[in-house]
């Protein structure tokens, strides 16, 4: 790598530093105080790497959700992710062994810089393309190992703290009503949400809620406008 | 294997390994350059709003309007976290801002 590429590509990423080490150390500190360590902040986002699906993922760690529910839910909150990578099948597959990492590193902020780079001729794409997406997923790292050392030794009270995710939510839920055309889905979500939360209960919700979205959204598909909001890049 | 260490390790395998089959699965099915079926595209259009709706239901599944504070904190903080974002839209002012209002919530106001 040379030392016009990293530059290039640390400049690039600077918006991303500050918000993944905000959101990690938010991470990191939530999941110390669910009783899980440093050592399993650097391996969960080493491993899961994903934003809002890791904040989920504090509440299942203990056990007590079904296989097929976590599966389900998982493969649900990433479902946009199906999309991102249509936009990039052929460059990634040119990449060789690096191109594996490029799948796996693809996640919503990375998406967006890979899209929105207007990268120097002088400079190796798939060379910035490999930094870019590993200097991501490393301030990512950082952020939730320290959130995790952090939250051991934080001497004021974190009680309420655990409201970040619910904030991280409310704001992408907003994000997405402005992005879309159509409210249908959004409120589809919520209708199917409370009335499985009524019907089934705090811990059993989930799967029926997405269940019946996901059918829903597809009975009602043709009559629903698709914004233009959701960008696909080239 | 002692369970509390071998439950959390296979949930993140499990996660882990679903989150990257959802970032594979275009490069498995497509990757020969096959037209992308309407019905995956549109789902994967779709059903992220409604996902997120979800989770946000999710994140108050716990808050019990029948007893003090009837769910007042989550609701204000919530507002604050609206109020900031359609007012801003700066990511990290709107989920800051509504965390330290909900942390004094529920550390001095409804106590």
């Amino acid at each position: 790598m040379t030392k016009e590429t990293l530059k290039y590509a640390f400049l690039q990423t600077l918006p991303v530093l500050f918000g993944y080490l905000f959101m990690g150390i938010a991470f990191g500190i939530l999941l110390e105080r669910a009783g899980y360590n440093f050592i399993w902040a650097f391996f969960i986002s080493s491993i899961v790497y994903a934003g809002s699906m890791q904040f989920v993922l504090i509440g299942l760690l203990g056990g007590g959700m079904g296989l097929f529910s976590m599966i389900l839910l998982t493969l649900s909150v990433q479902s946009r992710h199906i999309f991102y990578g249509l936009s990039f099948i052929e460059k990634f597959k040119v990449m060789g062994k690096a191109g594996w990492y490029m799948i796996f590193s693809l996640t919503d902020e990375t998406y967006s810089l890979l899209c929105g780079m207007k990268i120097p001729k002088e400079l190796n794409e798939k060379k910035v393309f490999f930094t870019v997406a590993a200097l991501d997923q490393s301030y990512w790292i950082a952020g939730c190992t320290l959130g995790a050392i952090l939250g051991g030794f934080i001497g004021f009270d974190t009680t309420g703290i655990d409201f970040a995710m619910t904030a991280l939510f409310v704001v992408i839920f907003i994000e997405q009503w402005y992005g879309f055309q159509s409210h249908i889905p959004a409120m589809v979500g919520i209708a199917c949400g409370l009335a499985a939360l009524i019907i089934f209960g705090a811990n059993a919700f989930i799967l029926p809620a997405l269940i019946a979205s996901v059918c829903l959204l597809l009975v009602f598909k043709n009559s629903i406008k698709q914004g233009e909001s959701q960008e696909v890049c080239q | 294997m002692n369970p509390e260490f071998s439950t959390p390790l296979l949930v993140v395998l499990i996660v882990a390994l679903c989150t990257f089959a959802t970032r594979f699965l275009p490069f498995a099915l497509f990757g020969g350059g096959k037209e992308v079926p309407a019905i995956v595209k549109s789902l994967g259009v779709l059903l992220p709003p409604a996902v997120i709706a979800i989770l946000v239901v999710y994140c108050l599944k716990g808050v019990n309007f029948m007893i003090p504070p009837n769910g007042f904190p989550e609701f204000i903080a919530i507002g604050i976290v609206a109020f900031l974002h359609i007012w801003k839209r700066n990511n990290l002012l709107s989920i800051g801002g509504g965390t330290v209002a909900y942390m004094l919530l529920v550390q001095m106001v409804f106590v």
